[in-house]
């Protein structure tokens, strides 16, 4: 049943229209006469206030809209993996292939292609009672993805007819299913409206670690499968490579990545790297994993707002399947400034630094979609969605509203700092202002991965970095000479734990990716230099002393070192550390004295 | 106001109204109208007869609010006329462009030949589609070490600079323009130069250097200068890109624009919104100033299977040296990095006077290394970067406490520093040296430290390129 009224005003990304009595909140509708795709966002009698995905130049007073009579929805089904995506879910590659290398307006495409065929396996039989989130078959997506058929929600009954083995398009009945007083078609293809959470049955704890090869964020700040994080930072601190590279190396099965309101090439480096990189998990292409929304920065700011739901309704439906997905949003702050512009052009009341007063609600209800939870249907099964978004605070000022408003629901907060990436400290997490309220959490993990003593290294090495950063105050003051030989020591082993662990190159092809295993035994050797080095100083050696090894270097050389090869040089080093503290204190007791400098 | 039956609209093209009923700062409210589009070009003529141009911001059922790029000046609410052409805003577009001199909106302002366009396009342009650019990877030989050593730019980056009043970002920008070459490539780039209120003299600075070097010919220059209408100065950017555009995809031109100076635009966004009695974001810019200038920087890149490609290095004065200011910061968070100007540096007389520690590329990483500059290219910088980072730690530290508390190693990261100013930083501004010379420079200066303070270098490039005693 479609409404058809009139265009009463245009002011940027915002029309209004008269002659739309019946229209519903949220419904899609068309606007003008190139069809722009439109979204009611207030109704006032007969005249809807919308909000249009496209820009609105050239439309005129008295142009036709049109109601669809749904709200803005993604389609879900096989395909979606591989697939870059615009913030409404339109495929960007089919676009360019029918439009050519600018996005014009008014073009349609659905999000999934219906002339591809994909092989279907049953799992049900006829007769089977079925209900929401059941399976119903299979399909290979990719080569890693076994993609499940599922009875979507609001659907239950017996199975009637389901389709035999063979390859259906994604628009082909699979299955029937009668309930007491219908018969529900079931299609490879289904609908969910993006604002609109999917429904699970139950929110669990999360349990394990989301791996992601980062030594600073594995070790020190490790998030969850189902956990939220927040990663706010200045223009130049390195959002986007962290972004990239959790998207590149996390353990979920697959991962979302939102490009919202930032740049073209980022995107563009995304699609050229991905396909030619392997998943450290599986083996494949990082790209058989991943689907892709890119709504830059310069494209319309109505379907930015709209692109981070378009990702989270995707990531839950894969986790539904019982999938640990991943979702990275770069970033937030884009998506609560599209919401800030359309504010002001509805004439809203404006709340702190123009942003609307449902900021925080909406900051917090999407944060909210994220977790691990046991998913719809008849047999336990538990999925996850993982929430990675970044902030760009003006200035690099967190006290701003996104910022404060998502760090009242995240548990993480990997804090980017200027200074360090001004040094080309990177990734350039800040240790002392950055957390993790799953520390705790993931020690049982660890312990169980022969790191038994995770919990203990890493305080002791957060230890010395806290007492690092009390001690430069001092130094900056009155200098280092007066500092004790303890402290100067604490000086000696921060910069090493900076240099040979915290520090991590992205472009490396060694050092981008560390496993837990390497980190928790390069985490051992810094501990173990550190013991040593105490005992050598409370001996009387100078820390310039322990500065000055050559296994130092060697330590601070680690990252260097390739995975597999680790556990050979982790025994050289270990040796090492043995003779040089040795040679220390030998050369201490022969000579009774030790130069400072 | 009462219709008049002339007032009312005609059919089809050149709807005219005399129904100017409100002028507020560089807008006129015109009642009366039926149909105008958002974004349609409207001309005004003022009761002297002198026309000017404007377009829509915000179209009702009956009224049009429109934004008059040649200013409001002697509009009255009587019997001025407002034609609505029914047209987006367009520019011609030729290669004949190459060699011209034009005003902010694309008239052209050097006596020279009437234009004939090949083509009209609508200068707001539409977005390229992510999947159809090609991530730039052809580094640019500026031959300036503080960019091509630590900073490399990239053929299809946005690298704006970031500067300050009297400071000498013009010349940056000219000998940018003058020297830019890609390895292996004997082309220049073309260059599409748009100015936004800046003065005479700095606008004749460009053009003189452009015709000195011959670089004119291959130039197309806007310029929007400090007397003219603030408001049009909104139209320049979008008029050059056009152009910038057309060259470089159509014609297969690797394009460099030269934006100078983008605070000045962003002050005419500000203007605008402040008459529409918008609400204000931070500093009275407006909320939508990020999606506005993204719609300018964006409009930068490579696209795959198109030979031509737009490098932009817009300009911008910071207002107070803040970096912080709405400007640069929303101009940060769009561009592939940033060059920062220092005026520490530019006191100590040094060109260009580069801060390296904000400065950053992007795009870099794709650009260097074996086979594009050289294999050391990025370990050398980062090493670079941390030790010029210490050195400058340090000399904050040495002002408190003196040069005698520093260690050994202290003292030759602080030597480390001042050297690395004066020999790598500082260039003469007509030198051009290749990527092989910065980094032979920046091995020398590294050689001031011992081996084992080169931590961010793996062992087989220190063995390859570290400058050992014993040989020289």
């Amino acid at each position: 049943m479609t409404i058809t009224g009139t265009v009463a005003r245009i002011s940027g990304a915002v029309v209004s229209a008269r002659g739309l009595a019946g229209a519903r909140m949220y419904d899609v509708v068309r606007v003008g006469n190139d069809r722009l795709v439109g979204e009611i966002v207030v109704l006032d009698r007969d005249v809807a206030t919308i909000q249009v995905y496209e820009d609105t130049e050239g439309i005129a007073p008295g142009e036709p809209v049109t109601t669809t009579g749904m709200p803005l929805s993604v389609e879900l089904g096989p395909g979606l993996l591989g697939t870059i995506y615009d913030g409404i879910q339109r495929p960007l590659e089919i676009i360019r292939d029918e439009t050519g290398d600018f996005i014009v307006r008014g073009v349609h495409a659905p999000g999934l292609r219906r002339d591809r065929g994909w092989d279907f396996t049953p799992i049900v039989r006829r007769g089977d009672r079925v209900g929401p989130g059941d399976r119903l078959g299979t399909v290979v997506e990719t080569e890693v993805h076994e993609h499940r058929v599922m009875v979507p929600p609001g659907v239950q009954g017996r199975i009637e007819e389901i389709a035999s083995v063979g390859r259906y398009s994604v628009e082909e009945v699979v299955a029937t299913v009668r309930d007491d007083t219908r018969l529900h078609r079931v299609r490879m293809l289904q609908y969910w409206p993006v604002r609109q959470p999917r429904p699970v049955r139950m929110r669990l704890e999360p349990i394990d670690p989301l791996i992601s090869g980062q030594r600073v964020i594995d070790t020190f700040f490790p998030l969850m499968k189902g956990g939220t994080a927040a990663l706010p930072g200045p223009f130049g601190a390195g959002k986007t490579v962290v972004q990239h590279q959790l998207a590149k190396y996390v353990n979920a099965d697959i991962i979302v990545y939102v490009g919202c309101g930032e740049r073209g090439n980022e995107m563009a480096d995304v699609l050229r790297q991905f396909p030619a990189l392997v998943d450290p998990t599986t083996g494949k292409s990082l790209m058989d994993r991943t689907v892709l929304i890119g709504n830059t920065s310069n494209m319309p700011v109505a379907a930015r707002e709209a692109s981070v739901y378009t990702g989270i309704t995707i990531a839950e439906y894969y986790r539904d399947m019982g999938y640990d997905v991943a979702l990275m949003a770069d970033s937030t702050s884009r998506w609560a400034e599209a919401m800030r512009e359309i504010s002001g052009r509805l004439e809203e009341m404006p709340g702190e630094q123009g942003y609307p007063a449902y900021l925080a609600s909406r900051l917090a209800d999407f944060y909210e979609r994220a977790g691990r939870m046991t998913v719809l249907g008849s047999t336990d099964r538990t999925g996850s969605v993982t929430v990675i978004g970044s902030v760009s605070p003006p200035g690099g000022d967190f006290s701003e509203p996104v910022t404060q408003n998502t760090l009242r629901v995240v548990k993480v907060l990997w804090a980017l700092d200027a200074d360090l990436a001004h040094e080309r400290h990177f990734p350039a997490i800040n240790w002392l202002t950055s957390y993790s309220a799953y520390a705790g959490r993931v020690q049982g993990w660890w312990a169980e991965r022969a790191a038994p003593m995770w919990e203990e290294y890493r305080a002791e090495m957060m230890g010395v970095l806290q007492a690092e950063s009390e001690l430069l105050e001092t130094v900056q003051l009155v200098g280092e000479d007066v500092l004790p030989e303890e402290d100067r020591l604490v000086l000696v082993q921060a910069r090493l734990i900076r240099d040979g662990f915290l520090i991590q190159s992205a472009f490396h092809p060694v050092d981008t990716y560390c496993t837990a295993e390497k980190q928790y035994l390069m985490l051992e050797l810094l501990v173990r230099f550190y013991r040593q080095a105490r005992e050598a100083v409370d001996a009387g050696v100078s820390a310039a002393a322990v500065g000055g090894l050559a296994v130092k270097s060697r330590l601070e050389r680690m990252p260097f070192v390739p995975n597999e090869a680790f556990p050979d040089e982790y025994a050289r080093v270990e040796r090492e550390i043995a003779e040089a503290f040795a040679g220390l204190t030998a050369g201490r007791s022969a000579y009774g004295v030790t130069t400072r400098g | 106001m009462d219709e008049t039956p002339s007032d009312r609209k005609q059919q089809g093209k050149g709807r005219e109204y005399l129904s100017v009923t409100r002028v507020t700062g560089p807008l006129i409210v015109v009642s009366g109208v039926e149909g105008a589009a958002y974004g349609e070009v409207v001309e005004v003529t003022v009761p002297s007869g002198e026309r000017r141009t404007g377009r829509v911001l915000e179209s009702r059922e009956d009224t049009a609010i429109v934004q008059v790029f040649g200013g409001t000046e002697a509009v009255d609410t009587v019997s001025t006329s407002v034609r609505f052409t029914g047209e987006t805003m367009k520019i011609g577009v030729t290669e004949d462009l190459l060699g011209r001199i034009l005003d902010g909106t694309g008239e052209p302002i050097d006596g020279g030949p009437l234009l004939i366009p090949d083509a009209m396009r609508d200068i707001s342009g539409d977005p390229i589609n992510p999947s159809a650019r090609d991530f730039p990877r052809d580094s640019i030989e500026t031959g300036i070490s503080a960019i091509d050593g630590m900073n490399t730019l990239v053929r299809g980056q946005k690298l704006p600079i970031f500067s300050g009043s009297g400071l000498p970002h013009a010349r940056l920008a000219a000998q940018i323009a003058r020297q830019a070459r890609v390895r292996g490539e004997a082309e220049s780039f073309s260059v599409v130069f748009a100015a936004m209120g800046i003065t005479y003299e700095e606008a004749d600075f460009f053009i003189r250097n452009f015709r000195e070097t011959g670089a004119l010919e291959q130039a197309v220059v806007f310029v929007n200068r400090a007397d003219d209408p603030v408001i049009e100065r909104l139209i320049t950017p979008q008029v050059a890109l056009t152009v910038a555009e057309y060259l470089a995809f159509d014609l297969g031109y690797h394009v460099l624009v030269i934006l100078t100076d983008m605070t000045n635009y962003c002050e005419a966004l500000r203007e605008v919104a402040a008459a529409r009695e918008e609400v204000p974001g931070r500093r009275g810019y407006p909320g939508y100033m990020y999606t506005d200038l993204a719609g300018i920087y964006e409009r930068a890149g490579r696209i795959k299977g198109r030979e031509g490609s737009i490098t932009q290095i817009p300009i911008l004065t910071i207002p107070n040296d803040d970096i912080t200011h709405p400007v640069p910061d929303l101009t940060g968070y769009i561009t592939e990095g940033q060059i920062v100007f220092s005026r520490d540096l530019h006191r100590k007389g040094i060109y260009p006077p580069i801060d390296l520690l904000p400065s950053l590329s992007r795009l870099m990483q794709g650009g260097i290394g074996e086979g594009r500059t050289r294999e050391d290219h990025a370990a050398v910088k980062d090493q670079l970067y941390a030790a010029y980072a210490r050195g400058r730690r340090l000399r904050n530290l040495v002002a408190v406490v003196g040069e005698e508390s520093l260690g050994e190693i202290d003292r030759l990261y602080l030597a480390f520093a001042d050297r690395f100013e004066r020999e790598f930083l500082r260039q003469p501004e007509n030198e051009r040296r290749s990527f092989e010379e910065t980094l032979d420079a920046a091995w020398r200066l590294l050689s001031m430290l011992p081996e084992s303070e080169l931590v961010r270098i793996e062992p087989s490039l220190i063995e390859r390129y570290y400058p050992r005693r014993t040989e020289g």
